[in-house]
């Protein structure tokens, strides 16, 4: 194997189920060590994907590598990974002890060595002195550590996760996830997790692969995915709440960058990047609007407004703010912070021109309209 | 608030009563008091016209122990129970583990394995009587087929029980497949897959994890089977009438015949009483040794 190559080299996988669902024509390079996320509403192919890779699933067509070998007809066993299932898949009837050293036993591994292995494996994730629960007798935070604790005792350079954190709660999620993302780096392994939780992902990923119907949306770091959404999909999955996706007919002729076709476009913008203001005047680069409600969340507060001939936009504003339902406020924003998206097959377009528009009644995202538009 | 909370307390402990009630009734109607007016009547001797009953102590079971019919019938439902025990329990099994498993025709599958079950006994009985009838029946047809001549199934004493012991695996196999199918139906498939990562094969599988989570199962149909061990004998009507030479009789068609046929109620209701204990004994060990050892979710 060469330094070069992937830990993992998905090839032209194809894997369909009845009539639905399942992945098509798949590529993907992992490399070693690193953090992968394959994010994607249910029913994407995520979960195929990863169980294709784990060896759950067979592929139709195409060919997996792990580790520059061809493991595409291999048994999950002889694949050399572990994995943490969204259930945990724990045995209820083996003690926390027995279920960790599970495989371990199954291949035969010395007395010795499974004890010290365990004995790592419990202090790593902080389980030592619940050896002999239950899993009935642990709670959901603990039954995941289980899990986890499971995926790492036999050192495979490969742990595949199944949304394992979807059972906590939202408060323990957030601190397993650093932890995961801790354990990951501390032990050099890589993984591949599936989550549909945009915010997982862009906290933990190297990599996010955002998938689609079987197919891969976008792959790149979480800051790519964020900044350069490839499609409109990808813009308005990314990113809570969710990126504005607005039809160009509804926008003034003025903010349309030169060269595109306005019949055919849709107009994205992140929260964070609408300006709201009350007055009346209404320039010929913003759109006029009507606050629905807020949302205070200490730090922010989200402003959702209608726009006449669209799904409506949130506008994320810092502080506390008080307007009331039904204000007409106007609405405009940098010309760079725009993406523009074909309105028929979703792809990113880029203008060909900076806009040097975008009149701004407030002063900080001014000078952004020097940056060339991405 | 303290005279609310007994009042409470009391109210609840009427309700446990109440909801208690008509089951109790039932049983001491139709177990308890059957039970002690049976072991009351087995401490009398028989009474006849000329001879009125009279206690008679322990001496009904005294006959009883020196019947060498008793050790025979005794030792007949020892191995009838020890063979269809086990057999029918590992057929069952393993017909559930197919016709859980994803095969064409699987629901075909279940009921085809379920259909001797719908049968009552009397008519299981009477189309094995004709699968063992010499010469023409299937048996020997199959069997004469390869040379073999033909041969008395249910009237030789060396091959009666066996035959009957046959009959009872094959009525109870498919009954017990249906609590193991619906066991394995609770398992979830993420544990297979956990322990397929794991490198665990078909067969450590089948140890390590499903038998034990099958255990509560398990228990549960020993203890059916147990029951049906002692109380099903209507095949033993038909088939072999307890013959040749005793050769096929269990206890309960034996206490049938000396109530019923022979007129002798009190040892009838002796060898109950025995037969009461020995399943008590063997309830309590069961619930002492076996349950302690078994995971229950």
């Amino acid at each position: 194997m060469s330094a070069q190559s992937p830990f993992i080299q998905i090839k032209a996988v194809s894997r369909v189920f009845n009539g639905c669902n399942g992945v098509h024509d798949l590529s993907i390079d992992i490399p070693r060590g690193s953090f992968v996320v394959l994010l994607g509403p249910s029913g994407c192919g995520k979960s195929t994907t990863l169980r294709l890779i784990a060896g759950l699933e067979t592929a139709d067509q195409g060919t997996i590598a792990i580790d520059g070998k061809d493991v595409t007809n291999m048994p999950p066993s002889r694949r050399g990974l572990s994995m943490v299932f969204q259930s945990y898949a724990l045995f209820p009837h083996l003690s926390v002890a027995e279920n960790i050293i599970f495989g371990l036993k199954v291949r035969k591994t010395g007395k010795e060595e499974i004890r010290t292995r365990l004995d790592d494996a419990l202090s790593v994730t902080g389980l030592a002195g619940y050896e002999d629960r239950k899993p009935a007798e642990l709670s959901g935070g603990q039954r995941q550590r289980v899990a986890l604790a499971r995926a790492i005792v036999a050192g495979h350079p490969l742990c595949l996760m199944d949304e394992p954190l979807s059972n906590l709660d939202a408060k323990l999620r957030h601190s397993v996830r650093r932890d995961i993302r801790e354990l990951q780096q501390r032990l050099g392994i890589t993984v591949v997790y599936v989550t549909h939780d945009q915010t997982e992902a862009m906290s933990m990923a190297d990599i996010v692969i955002l998938m689609k119907d079987g197919r891969i949306e976008q792959a790149g770091n979480p800051a790519d995915l964020y900044l350069k959404p490839a499609t409109s999909f990808a813009a308005g999955f990314v990113g809570s709440p969710p990126m504005a996706l607005i039809p160009a007919s509804a926008l003034p002729g003025d903010v349309i960058p030169a060269g595109l076709d306005m019949t055919k476009l849709t107009f994205g913008i992140r929260p964070e990047d609408l300006v709201l203001t009350t007055s009346a005047d209404q320039s010929a680069w913003s759109i006029a609007a009507t606050v629905t409600g807020s949302e205070f969340l200490g730090a922010e507060t989200f402003v959702s407004v209608a726009i006449p001939g669209t799904e409506g936009a949130t506008a994320r504003l810092p502080g506390q703010v008080h307007i009331a339902p039904g204000t007409k406020v106007s609405l405009s924003w940098a010309g760079a912070a725009a993406h523009w998206f074909d309105g028929e097959d979703g792809h990113r377009l880029e203008p060909a021109m900076p806009r040097q528009t975008a009149q701004e009644p407030n002063t900080s995202i001014e000078t952004d309209t020097a940056i060339p538009s991405l | 608030m303290n005279d609310m909370a007994r009042l409470q307390k009391q109210r609840l402990a009427l309700y446990g009563w109440m909801l208690v009630a008509p089951a109790l009734a039932l049983m001491s109607l139709f177990a308890f008091y059957p039970a002690i007016a049976t072991l009351w009547h087995s401490l009398f001797t028989r009474g006849t016209t000329r001879r009125p009953s009279v206690f008679a102590g322990f001496d009904n079971y005294g006959d009883l122990f020196a019947d060498p019919t008793f050790w025979t019938v005794a030792w007949n439902n020892i191995i009838y129970a020890g063979i269809t025990i086990p057999v029918s329990i590992i057929f069952a099994l393993i017909m559930a583990l197919w016709a859980n498993a994803h095969i064409p025709a699987r629901s075909f599958v279940r009921s085809a394995y379920f259909t001797p079950t719908i049968l009552p006994m009397i008519a299981a009985a009477n189309l094995w009587l004709f699968f063992y009838t010499p010469d023409l029946g299937v048996i020997d047809q199959i069997t004469g087929f390869f040379g073999a001549s033909p041969t008395n199934w249910l009237g030789q004493p060396e091959t009666a029980l066996a035959s009957v012991i046959m009959v009872t695996i094959w009525k109870e196999a498919g009954f017990f497949m249906i609590f193991y199918l619906a066991a394995l139906q609770t398992i979830p498939p993420d544990l297979r897959e956990a322990a397929r990562i794991e490198g665990a094969g078909r067969w450590t599988y089948t140890r390590r994890v499903l038998l034990p989570l099958l255990m509560p199962t398990t228990i549960f149909v020993f203890v059916n089977a147990m029951i049906n061990s002692v109380k099903l004998i209507d095949h033993l009507f038909i088939l072999t009438k307890g013959g040749p030479n005793n050769a096929s009789k269990l206890i309960l068609y034996w206490i049938w015949e000396m109530a019923f046929s022979y007129f002798d109620s009190p040892h009838a209701a002796a060898m109950t009483i025995l037969v009461l204990l020995t399943l008590g004994l063997v309830a309590v060990i069961q619930f002492r040794l076996v349950e302690k050892r078994t995971h229950y979710r």
